[in-house]
């Protein structure tokens, strides 16, 4: 017996997702991320891996803020040798277990320099943070401001932004990155770092920003401000831009641990941040001839690379849960 | 369909032209001295003369640029006399530090990269099919969360630092594998999968929990489609639904990354490579890099962009024959 009712209330479970909330739908879509009664962050508050990552993240702030403040508590700066940290008959292997872990150098010494790894992390904090930042600011100005013109003006312009888009993202931009910064020379990297990397990131913001635009566009509020008579720029900054903030936020949370690990693994690849200042990737990339003998020695710069990552991921994909819900979408 | 084919391969002709512009500008005209950079460490004077005339320097611009995209298809001849280096078509440049053609070095190391490519990619297809089906059939299960607690794991976990920790714990300490190198599959199969299952791992995992979400997301996207409610409506059980409504809407968008994923994986490799010493293109690239070796490394920058052009167009194609709604429009 097939009757209608019967298949519909079996049917109903899967059509809900087998979550047993009723509002399984808006939760879905990304986590066990619920929207409460307040704004967005009272619902990220909640969250317990949100506010680890975030914690993370502050403390990484601090610690590149503060870099030369600890390394004057811990007695080494980055770019000091101590031969007496490590043994010159086993081809300068760290003295002690992990790697040389002291009271004098917390997180042990380099193989065959003998230069204090936390300081090294402490400032190599200072690179990658700040080379992220500033790309992924870089990035969300290009990303939102051409995408708020491609999508609001349309026509020719929109046709000329829309296909360089296209051609930025059909192109092998690991491989250009790595072309251009070994063709360009090494002085001033960090800021050819970020321009690079922001030329290639922008369209993936801006896609998304000139979709929002073009159905904003259509709303009844932009209607009004047009018959109030705004010009076409007061409506998109102050009528449109407002509309798109929690996207922008969500999109360049995620952006920042794309760049984190461009930057390390450009480094890491040797066309990144020069010796001797200190990045994570480089740090990884010197590790590699010891690991075998010295396994802290990548250990360090690899968990903190790591984590900073992946706290902003988790950051960025709880933000994106909780506005999503919030949207209802 | 041909004039839908006919605009694609032109437009990637033209993003392939540009690549190659680009390519070709920030070689032979951001960098201080192409002769030298070529040159690369170990040079003498008359080397560097030597070279400049073979590359005709002193030439205008553009015409360099065409003496270089005609050897792509017909090949050159670079310098007169006994001096002269024949490089056969495509010629993509010619290293002048280890007296090779581009392009023989690249054939030479691809079967090894394609190994690495192909296994890796059907690893994280695997990996992400199964995890995303198995966390959408269990949504809001504790099976559902631990996988997007691994995704979001995987993810952010730099491949280099998860092939530097595979290869101490898995060589160095348990000694289960070898360390990687090139065995080819014909001499012992056995070993051909021991040496290579770090890399592939290494390469695929970052992929693998990408591809977990994207299913995930689709599949429930998919489920809440009102064709899937008429489709229980109808009296179809529950497998049936999935077989022949759910899955294929939900996957089609998989197959499209996937082809651009797959095509753009000399980048990933490029990494992969250099960590476990496997010699493919990536590590000749990134040995390039080192030896600063340019016209290697313009060489495979050009290759990339042709894969990525080319796995675009495929993409498009396979899309139209698998997504009706597609055909339909074009």
């Amino acid at each position: 017996m097939t009757s209608f009712p019967t298949d519909l209330t079996t049917a109903q479970p899967v059509e809900a997702g087998t979550d047993d909330t009723p509002e399984a739908p808006a939760a879905a879509a990304a986590g066990a991320v619920r929207a409460g009664a307040g704004g967005p962050w009272q619902a990220l508050r909640r969250d317990v891996g949100a506010m680890l990552g975030l914690g993370y993240i502050v403390l990484v702030t601090l610690v590149a803020v503060l870099a030369p403040v600890l390394t004057s508590i811990s007695g080494w700066t980055p770019y000091e040798f101590d031969q007496t940290a490590i043994d010159p008959n086993l081809g300068g292997m760290p003295i002690g277990p992990w790697g040389g872990v002291t009271a004098e150098h917390w997180f042990g010494v380099e193989p065959g320099s003998g230069r204090d790894i936390f300081a090294r992390i402490v400032y190599g904090a200072r690179v990658s943070m700040s080379i992220a930042l500033s790309a992924t600011a870089l990035t969300t100005v290009l990303g939102v401001s051409l995408g708020l013109v491609a999508g609001y003006f349309g026509g020719r312009v929109d046709l000329v932004i829309s296909r360089v888009m296209d051609f930025l993202m059909a192109f092998p931009a690991l491989i250009f990155m790595i072309a251009v910064l070994s063709a360009l020379p090494a002085s001033n990297r960090s800021t050819l770092l970020v321009v690079v990397i922001s030329v290639f990131g922008w369209p993936y913001l801006a896609r998304i920003v000139r979709g929002q635009t073009m159905s904003l566009a259509q709303r009844e509020f932009v209607e009004a401000a047009r018959a109030a008579g705004a010009s076409g720029t007061r409506i998109v900054f102050r009528e449109i831009l407002p509309n798109l903030r929690s996207t922008i936020i969500v999109m360049a949370t995620l952006a920042v641990p794309g760049y984190i690990g461009t930057e390390a693994g450009l480094s890491f690849l040797g066309v990144g941040v020069v010796p001797p200042a200190p990045s994570w990737g480089q740090m990884i990339a010197a590790s590699v001839k010891w690991y075998a003998v010295d396994p802290a020695y990548f250990v360090f710069p690899g968990a903190c690379l790591f984590l900073l990552v992946l706290s902003f991921t988790v950051l960025g994909d709880r933000l994106r849960a909780v506005v999503d819900a919030q949207e209802g979408r | 369909m041909p004039r839908f084919l006919l605009t694609r391969v032109t437009s990637g002709l033209g993003v392939l032209l540009l690549v190659c512009l680009f390519t070709f500008v920030v070689f032979f005209a951001l960098s201080p001295d192409p002769a030298v950079q070529i040159c690369g460490k170990n040079c003498t004077p008359e080397v560097i003369d030597q070279i400049r005339g073979n590359l005709g320097l002193d030439q205008p611009f553009w015409t360099q640029f065409f003496h270089f995209v005609v050897g792509i298809f017909a090949g050159r001849t670079y310098g007169e006399g006994a001096g002269a280096v024949e490089c056969a078509a495509p010629c993509l440049g010619y290293s002048f530090q280890s007296s090779q053609a581009v392009w023989d070095m690249i054939v030479q190391r691809l079967p090894v990269s394609a190994t690495i490519a192909v296994g890796a990619a059907v690893l994280w297809l695997l990996a992400g099919l199964a995890g995303g089906l198995l966390s959408a059939v269990k949504e809001g299960t504790f099976l559902d969360r631990f996988t997007t607690g691994l995704t979001l794991t995987s993810m952010s976990i730099p491949n280099y630092v998860l092939a530097l920790v595979l290869q101490y714990v898995l060589v160095v300490k348990l000694q289960w594998l070898p360390f990687p190198q090139a065995v080819a599959f014909a001499d012992d199969p056995g070993q051909w999968f021991a040496n290579f299952v770090m890399p592939w791992i290494v390469l695929a995992v970052g992929y693998a929990a990408a591809y977990t979400r994207l299913t995930r997301a689709n599949v429930l996207d998919v489920l809440r489609e009102n064709y899937v409610r008429t489709a229980y409506a109808k009296g179809l059980a529950q497998p049936l639904v999935w077989r022949r409504h759910a899955l294929r809407p939900a996957l089609t968008p998989v197959v499209t990354i996937f082809g651009m994923d797959f095509a753009g994986l000399l980048g990933g490799a490029l990494i992969t490579e250099t960590v476990f010493g496997i010699n493919g293109v990536g590590k000749m690239a990134a040995d390039s890099i080192a030896r600063n070796d340019q016209p290697v490394i313009m060489g495979v920058t050009l290759l990339a962009g042709f894969l990525v052009v080319v796995g675009n167009i495929v993409v498009d194609v396979v899309y139209t024959a698998i997504d009706p709604r597609v055909r339909v429009n074009a």
